[in-house]
Protein backbone atom coordinates (compact mmCIF):
# COMPACT_ATOMS: atom_id res chain seq x y z
CA UNK A 1 0.00 0.00 0.00
CA UNK A 2 1.43 3.73 -0.83
CA UNK A 3 1.97 5.76 2.27
CA UNK A 4 4.33 8.67 2.19
CA UNK A 5 5.82 7.58 5.31
CA UNK A 6 5.47 10.23 7.14
CA UNK A 7 7.86 12.12 5.18
CA UNK A 8 5.76 15.68 5.50
CA UNK A 9 8.13 17.77 3.59
CA UNK A 10 7.48 15.54 0.38
CA UNK A 11 3.95 16.20 0.48
CA UNK A 12 2.34 18.16 -2.67
CA UNK A 13 0.76 21.23 -1.04
CA UNK A 14 -0.91 22.64 -4.40
CA UNK A 15 -2.15 21.62 -7.59
CA UNK A 16 -3.99 23.68 -10.50
CA UNK A 17 -5.69 21.14 -12.66
CA UNK A 18 -6.75 22.24 -16.27
CA UNK A 19 -9.81 20.84 -17.78
CA UNK A 20 -10.01 21.18 -21.19
CA UNK A 21 -12.25 18.28 -22.73
CA UNK A 22 -16.23 18.45 -22.32
CA UNK A 23 -17.01 14.75 -22.19
CA UNK A 24 -17.52 12.09 -19.31
CA UNK A 25 -14.20 10.67 -19.56
CA UNK A 26 -12.85 13.85 -20.42
CA UNK A 27 -13.99 15.48 -16.93
CA UNK A 28 -14.03 12.84 -14.74
CA UNK A 29 -10.48 12.95 -13.97
CA UNK A 30 -9.81 16.47 -13.03
CA UNK A 31 -12.75 16.57 -11.01
CA UNK A 32 -11.63 13.36 -8.93
CA UNK A 33 -8.03 14.67 -8.55
CA UNK A 34 -9.30 18.62 -7.62
CA UNK A 35 -11.61 16.91 -4.56
CA UNK A 36 -9.17 13.81 -3.80
CA UNK A 37 -6.85 17.08 -3.37
CA UNK A 38 -8.89 18.72 -0.92
CA UNK A 39 -9.43 15.51 0.93
CA UNK A 40 -5.61 15.65 1.73
CA UNK A 41 -5.37 19.06 2.69
CA UNK A 42 -3.57 20.26 -0.93
CA UNK A 43 -5.04 23.34 -2.04
CA UNK A 44 -6.76 23.16 -5.64
CA UNK A 45 -7.11 25.25 -8.52
CA UNK A 46 -9.13 24.12 -11.64
CA UNK A 47 -9.01 25.84 -14.89
CA UNK A 48 -12.22 24.70 -17.19
CA UNK A 49 -10.87 25.37 -20.92
CA UNK A 50 -12.03 25.09 -24.37
CA UNK A 51 -14.87 22.25 -24.00
CA UNK A 52 -14.43 21.66 -20.95
CA UNK A 53 -16.49 24.78 -19.99
CA UNK A 54 -19.00 22.97 -20.48
CA UNK A 55 -18.49 21.06 -17.00
CA UNK A 56 -19.39 24.18 -14.86
CA UNK A 57 -22.10 25.79 -17.80
CA UNK A 58 -25.63 26.18 -16.46
CA UNK A 59 -27.23 24.97 -19.37
CA UNK A 60 -24.72 21.96 -20.28
CA UNK A 61 -23.40 20.17 -16.73
CA UNK A 62 -26.05 18.16 -16.65
CA UNK A 63 -25.98 16.93 -20.12
CA UNK A 64 -22.01 15.45 -19.77
CA UNK A 65 -22.03 12.36 -22.28
CA UNK A 66 -19.68 9.41 -22.73
CA UNK A 67 -18.34 9.95 -26.34
CA UNK A 68 -19.12 6.02 -28.25
CA UNK A 69 -17.53 7.15 -31.49
CA UNK A 70 -13.27 7.51 -31.96
CA UNK A 71 -12.36 5.62 -28.79
CA UNK A 72 -10.95 2.32 -29.34
CA UNK A 73 -11.17 1.82 -25.89
CA UNK A 74 -14.66 1.73 -25.64
CA UNK A 75 -14.79 -1.82 -27.59
CA UNK A 76 -17.74 -0.37 -29.52
CA UNK A 77 -17.49 -0.21 -33.55
CA UNK A 78 -17.56 3.48 -34.63
CA UNK A 79 -20.69 2.60 -37.00
CA UNK A 80 -22.31 0.93 -33.68
CA UNK A 81 -21.30 4.22 -31.82
CA UNK A 82 -23.01 6.34 -34.48
CA UNK A 83 -26.08 4.99 -33.71
CA UNK A 84 -29.33 7.03 -31.79
CA UNK A 85 -28.97 6.70 -28.05
CA UNK A 86 -25.37 4.82 -28.18
CA UNK A 87 -23.58 7.97 -26.30
CA UNK A 88 -27.15 8.04 -23.93
CA UNK A 89 -26.66 4.54 -23.29
CA UNK A 90 -22.60 4.52 -22.50
CA UNK A 91 -23.58 7.65 -20.10
CA UNK A 92 -26.39 6.19 -17.99
CA UNK A 93 -24.60 2.73 -17.46
CA UNK A 94 -21.13 4.64 -16.21
CA UNK A 95 -22.90 7.35 -14.03
CA UNK A 96 -24.59 4.17 -12.75
CA UNK A 97 -21.05 3.03 -12.10
CA UNK A 98 -19.94 5.32 -10.27
CA UNK A 99 -22.82 5.87 -8.32
CA UNK A 100 -22.06 2.87 -6.89
CA UNK A 101 -18.74 4.28 -5.75
CA UNK A 102 -19.81 7.77 -4.10
CA UNK A 103 -18.74 9.35 -7.13
CA UNK A 104 -21.32 12.08 -7.54
CA UNK A 105 -22.97 13.38 -11.09
CA UNK A 106 -21.10 15.98 -12.42
CA UNK A 107 -23.33 19.21 -10.91
CA UNK A 108 -23.51 17.40 -7.40
CA UNK A 109 -19.49 16.93 -7.47
CA UNK A 110 -18.76 20.39 -9.13
CA UNK A 111 -20.62 21.79 -5.76
CA UNK A 112 -18.73 19.63 -3.31
CA UNK A 113 -15.53 20.37 -4.66
CA UNK A 114 -16.51 24.33 -4.32
CA UNK A 115 -17.27 23.57 -0.43
CA UNK A 116 -14.47 21.47 -0.25
CA UNK A 117 -12.63 24.86 -0.35
CA UNK A 118 -11.21 24.30 -4.27
CA UNK A 119 -11.36 27.24 -6.41
CA UNK A 120 -13.30 27.30 -9.88
CA UNK A 121 -12.34 29.42 -12.80
CA UNK A 122 -13.44 29.29 -16.59
CA UNK A 123 -10.82 30.59 -18.85
CA UNK A 124 -10.93 33.91 -20.59
CA UNK A 125 -10.01 33.20 -24.65
CA UNK A 126 -12.35 30.72 -24.60
CA UNK A 127 -15.37 32.50 -23.03
CA UNK A 128 -14.57 35.27 -25.11
CA UNK A 129 -14.55 32.60 -28.51
CA UNK A 130 -18.11 31.37 -27.09
CA UNK A 131 -19.55 34.65 -26.53
CA UNK A 132 -20.23 33.66 -22.80
CA UNK A 133 -20.45 35.90 -19.77
CA UNK A 134 -20.29 35.07 -16.09
CA UNK A 135 -24.06 34.64 -16.24
CA UNK A 136 -23.39 31.28 -18.70
CA UNK A 137 -21.63 29.56 -15.66
CA UNK A 138 -22.75 28.24 -11.69
CA UNK A 139 -22.19 30.28 -8.85
CA UNK A 140 -18.98 28.12 -7.80
CA UNK A 141 -16.94 29.48 -10.51
CA UNK A 142 -15.39 32.07 -8.94
CA UNK A 143 -14.02 34.57 -12.09
CA UNK A 144 -13.12 34.65 -15.42
CA UNK A 145 -9.27 34.30 -15.92
CA UNK A 146 -6.44 34.76 -18.48
CA UNK A 147 -3.66 32.28 -18.43
CA UNK A 148 -1.29 34.89 -17.32
CA UNK A 149 -3.54 35.27 -13.95
CA UNK A 150 -4.05 31.04 -14.10
CA UNK A 151 0.09 30.83 -13.68
CA UNK A 152 0.12 33.52 -11.14
CA UNK A 153 -2.56 31.54 -8.77
CA UNK A 154 -0.71 28.30 -9.92
CA UNK A 155 2.39 29.21 -8.59
CA UNK A 156 4.50 27.15 -6.57
CA UNK A 157 2.14 24.25 -6.80
CA UNK A 158 2.01 21.45 -9.59
CA UNK A 159 0.03 22.03 -12.78
CA UNK A 160 -2.04 19.26 -14.17
CA UNK A 161 -3.59 19.34 -17.50
CA UNK A 162 -6.05 16.99 -18.57
CA UNK B 1 2.38 -3.63 14.72
CA UNK B 2 3.51 -1.11 16.41
CA UNK B 3 1.10 -0.13 19.68
CA UNK B 4 0.01 3.01 21.35
CA UNK B 5 -0.69 4.28 24.61
CA UNK B 6 -4.20 5.48 25.07
CA UNK B 7 -5.42 6.11 29.27
CA UNK B 8 -2.37 3.45 30.11
CA UNK B 9 -4.46 0.84 28.14
CA UNK B 10 -2.18 -0.71 24.90
CA UNK B 11 -3.88 -0.31 21.62
CA UNK B 12 -2.61 -1.85 18.34
CA UNK B 13 -2.60 0.83 15.80
CA UNK B 14 -1.08 0.65 12.26
CA UNK B 15 1.93 3.13 10.78
CA UNK B 16 -0.32 6.08 10.35
CA UNK B 17 -1.76 5.78 13.68
CA UNK B 18 -4.99 4.19 12.58
CA UNK B 19 -6.70 2.08 15.26
CA UNK B 20 -6.14 -1.96 13.68
CA UNK B 21 -8.84 -3.26 15.75
CA UNK B 22 -11.97 -0.86 15.66
CA UNK B 23 -13.42 -2.09 18.94
CA UNK B 24 -10.56 -0.97 20.86
CA UNK B 25 -12.11 2.51 20.38
CA UNK B 26 -13.53 4.71 23.20
CA UNK B 27 -14.19 8.32 23.62
CA UNK B 28 -11.26 8.71 25.90
CA UNK B 29 -9.84 7.43 22.85
CA UNK B 30 -11.28 9.63 20.47
CA UNK B 31 -10.51 12.46 22.25
CA UNK B 32 -6.69 11.64 22.53
CA UNK B 33 -6.42 11.10 18.76
CA UNK B 34 -8.47 14.30 18.01
CA UNK B 35 -5.34 16.31 20.09
CA UNK B 36 -2.76 14.42 18.08
CA UNK B 37 -4.45 15.66 14.92
CA UNK B 38 -4.67 19.34 16.05
CA UNK B 39 -8.05 19.49 17.24
CA UNK B 40 -8.12 20.28 20.93
CA UNK B 41 -11.64 19.48 21.70
CA UNK B 42 -14.43 17.50 20.26
CA UNK B 43 -17.89 19.63 20.22
CA UNK B 44 -21.06 17.88 19.73
CA UNK B 45 -20.74 18.50 15.83
CA UNK B 46 -17.56 16.42 15.72
CA UNK B 47 -19.48 13.69 17.62
CA UNK B 48 -22.17 13.58 15.35
CA UNK B 49 -19.83 12.55 13.17
CA UNK B 50 -18.28 10.01 14.49
CA UNK B 51 -20.81 8.31 15.86
CA UNK B 52 -22.60 7.93 12.33
CA UNK B 53 -19.27 6.65 10.59
CA UNK B 54 -18.93 4.26 13.65
CA UNK B 55 -22.73 3.37 12.92
CA UNK B 56 -22.28 2.81 9.08
CA UNK B 57 -19.28 1.13 9.42
CA UNK B 58 -20.36 -1.77 11.86
CA UNK B 59 -23.96 -1.90 10.04
CA UNK B 60 -22.19 -1.84 6.22
CA UNK B 61 -18.51 -2.70 6.88
CA UNK B 62 -18.03 0.27 4.73
CA UNK B 63 -16.52 3.72 5.99
CA UNK B 64 -18.59 6.27 4.96
CA UNK B 65 -17.71 8.84 2.00
CA UNK B 66 -17.65 12.07 2.41
CA UNK B 67 -21.01 12.38 -0.33
CA UNK B 68 -22.52 9.67 2.04
CA UNK B 69 -21.80 12.08 5.23
CA UNK B 70 -23.54 14.70 3.26
CA UNK B 71 -26.17 12.81 1.41
CA UNK B 72 -27.44 11.60 4.95
CA UNK B 73 -27.62 14.83 6.23
CA UNK B 74 -25.32 14.45 9.02
CA UNK B 75 -23.04 17.05 8.06
CA UNK B 76 -22.12 19.31 5.43
CA UNK B 77 -19.43 19.71 3.06
CA UNK B 78 -18.40 22.75 4.17
CA UNK B 79 -18.44 21.88 7.96
CA UNK B 80 -17.21 18.49 7.65
CA UNK B 81 -13.73 20.68 5.85
CA UNK B 82 -14.25 23.11 9.17
CA UNK B 83 -14.68 20.24 11.55
CA UNK B 84 -11.62 18.18 10.54
CA UNK B 85 -9.74 20.29 8.65
CA UNK B 86 -6.37 19.40 6.57
CA UNK B 87 -8.59 15.73 5.50
CA UNK B 88 -11.52 15.32 6.84
CA UNK B 89 -11.98 11.79 5.71
CA UNK B 90 -9.32 10.69 6.81
CA UNK B 91 -9.22 12.58 10.43
CA UNK B 92 -12.87 11.66 11.12
CA UNK B 93 -12.74 8.22 10.46
CA UNK B 94 -9.15 7.83 12.47
CA UNK B 95 -10.81 9.60 15.49
CA UNK B 96 -13.65 7.15 14.73
CA UNK B 97 -11.11 4.13 15.38
CA UNK B 98 -11.58 2.78 11.85
CA UNK B 99 -9.53 2.11 9.15
CA UNK B 100 -7.63 4.46 6.62
CA UNK B 101 -10.51 5.26 4.21
CA UNK B 102 -9.36 3.38 0.33
CA UNK B 103 -11.80 5.40 -1.70
CA UNK B 104 -11.00 8.03 -3.71
CA UNK B 105 -14.17 10.41 -3.50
Amino acid sequence: MASNNGKENNKIQKVSIVISRGSLDGVYPGLIMANGARMDGIEANLFFTFWGLEAIMKKRYDKIKVATVGNPAMHIPSLIGILPGMSWLATKKMLKEMDKLDIPPVPEFIEMIHDAGAHLYACKATVDMFHLSKDDFVPQVEDIINVGTFYDLAAGGQIIFT
Amino acid sequence: MPVEVFNQKQVEVDEEGFLVNPQDWSEDIAVEIARKEGIPELTEEHWKVIRFMRKEYFENGQIPTIRRLKNSGVVSVKDLYRLFPGGPAKKAAKIAGLHKPQGCV
